[in-house]
């Protein structure tokens, strides 16, 4: 380990437990003033919450210091202009000057924002974390990788499609606002005990894995895609990787009700 | 396992598609090993600390059945780990950033901090709210949809007199705002509380508070931004 990945671990750690302080103050607060019980098992707890902090800060150096850097790197590769126009200086002047942006143009940063979006949500921890509380108080009816996978599924459809729009330059709240009467739709028909958890993932989808990639893939296309500006079109991906979630899950919800029902019918 | 995807994503792409070897193999696999260590003791702490005493005081504050301390412990929760959220200081930042140099609020540093500040509480309070009308929600029994359908009407018609400068960063503030630590912490008080109470489905009410926590932000930010740019913007 160089000291440069150790400074980057004293800082992952000092942020962490600034992440984790106004917590533990206000769970000390509640538990002294309003409870006024000591907490049993105090040493295992606090065991514990070391524990959450060392590892997520260990997680973080890991990510931040090693995946990161790649990650964003390509981003900026595959939307350079360079790389798009196979290196013909001809194309290149093309694409600058085209009036209209052929989408096509754009097809592996597609690609690349799907799987990106499909892979960092598989790792996102506060979505284990919530996987495995489904799986337990439905004793197992909703598996904690059915869910998972539901919701991966979810945020690369939806950073796909936000990938798109920043191409396209159309306004974010079209797409949020039909996504949203979408989703009211398919709520009355999903089965009613999957509406608050599937509403649930869609915030807990964008946390530490995922948010610091695809803002980065956000705002390098909206940088180098010619007439956009980083600013307005840059933001949003995390608002489609919130969106799409709730849909994908509620889908799963829907889809495995109909096939217990017709092996039960069997 | 859990990265393994990741990993394999980035090699096609690196070797296949932009066809260059990669810069310092070594230290990445170095990252990888970090990550999938660290992953592990994170979720060895959630199951043994985290999880128990959001359940426990969950247990205990329904047990007391003192609904304005539950109300005011969601609150408390919500803002406190939010305005310490590194991710919304970054957003907040930018957004700075951005109304200065759209002319909205004036160039200097004094000002753009009170402008970051000023949006930070703005979001904080939002979810504390949030989550206080989630654990209000839970413990009167009324439909989650309810608060869905009303959350998403404000969102449009917030939008429609929203300036557009401020569009992007409202609707992805929803998503930010949940940390990988209050995640947890939240989804176990609303499943306590839910599990306590007497007639409560932990299915049906105890999920619920996330989504509320990501949903509010997107309209006061909306709003944040008509009070500083002004109705329609620019």
């Amino acid at each position: 380990m160089n000291s440069e990945t150790l400074n980057t671990l004293i800082d992952a750690l000092g942020g962490t437990f600034l992440d984790i302080l106004p917590i533990i103050i206000v769970l000390t607060f509640f538990q002294a003033v309003a409870i006024r019980k000591s907490i049993p098992h105090l040493k295992q707890k606090l065991t514990g919450l070391v524990m959450v902090v060392l590892g997520l800060a260990i997680f973080i150096v890991g990510l931040e210091e090693c995946v990161f850097p790649i990650g964003t790197e390509m981003a900026q590769q595959l939307t350079d202009l360079n790389f798009l126009a196979h290196n013909d200086p001809i194309t290149i002047e093309a694409l600058k000057n085209a009036s209209h942006i052929d989408p096509g143009v754009y097809l592996w940063t597609y690609v690349f924002a799907f799987f990106i979006g499909f892979s960092t949500t598989l790792a996102e921890p506060a979505l284990i974390a919530v996987a495995y509380k489904a799986r337990d108080i439905t004793t197992g009816a909703i598996s904690a990788w059915g869910l998972r996978i539901s919701v991966a599924l979810g945020v690369a459809a939806g950073v796909t499609l936000g990938v798109y729009r920043i191409v396209m330059g159309n306004p974010l709240h079209y797409y949020i606002v039909a996504g949203y009467a979408f989703l009211l739709i398919q709520t009355c028909f999903a089965p009613k005990q999957i509406v608050p958890l599937a509403y649930d993932s869609g915030g807990v989808t964008t946390s530490t894995v995922t948010v610091p990639l695809i803002a980065a893939l956000g705002i390098g296309l909206a940088s180098s895609v010619p007439g956009r500006s980083p600013l307005i079109d840059g933001f949003g991906l995390i608002a489609f990787a919130s969106l799409f979630p709730m849909i994908t899950v509620m889908a799963y919800a829907m889809i495995s009700e109909k096939l217990t029902k017709r092996n039960a019918n069997v | 396992m859990d990265v393994f995807p990741i990993i394999l994503v980035i090699a096609f792409f690196q070797l296949v598609i932009i066809q260059k070897p990669f810069p310092n193999l070594d230290h990445t696999l170095f990252g990888v090993v970090l990550v999938v260590i660290g992953l592990f003791i994170f979720i060895l702490g959630l199951e043994s600390a985290l999880f128990p005493i959001g359940e426990k005081m969950a247990n205990e504050f329904a047990i007391k059945g003192n609904a304005f301390w539950i109300i005011l412990f969601g609150f408390s929760l919500g803002f406190s780990t939010t305005i310490a959220e590194p991710a919304l200081s970054v957003i907040a930042g930018k957004a700075g950033g951005l109304a200065a140099s759209a002319g909205a609020i004036s160039n200097s540093n004094d000002s753009v901090a009170s402008f970051v500040l000023g949006l930070r509480i703005t979001v904080a309070f939002s979810v504390g709210l949030a989550i206080a009308l989630g654990v209000l929600r839970i413990l009167k029994g009324w439909p989650f949809i309810w608060f869905i359908l009303a959350g998403y009407s404000l969102i449009v018609i917030t939008t429609f007199f929203a300036p557009k400068e401020i569009i992007g960063i409202a609707y992805d503030s929803g998503g930010i705002t949940t940390s990988t630590i209050t995640v947890p912490l939240v989804a176990a008080l609303g499943i306590g509380l839910a599990s306590s109470i007497r007639g409560r489905n932990p299915i049906l009410d105890g999920f619920g508070l996330i989504a509320l926590a990501s949903l509010s932000p997107i309209i006061f930010v909306l709003g944040y931004g008509i009070f500083v740019y002004g109705v329609g913007g620019s």
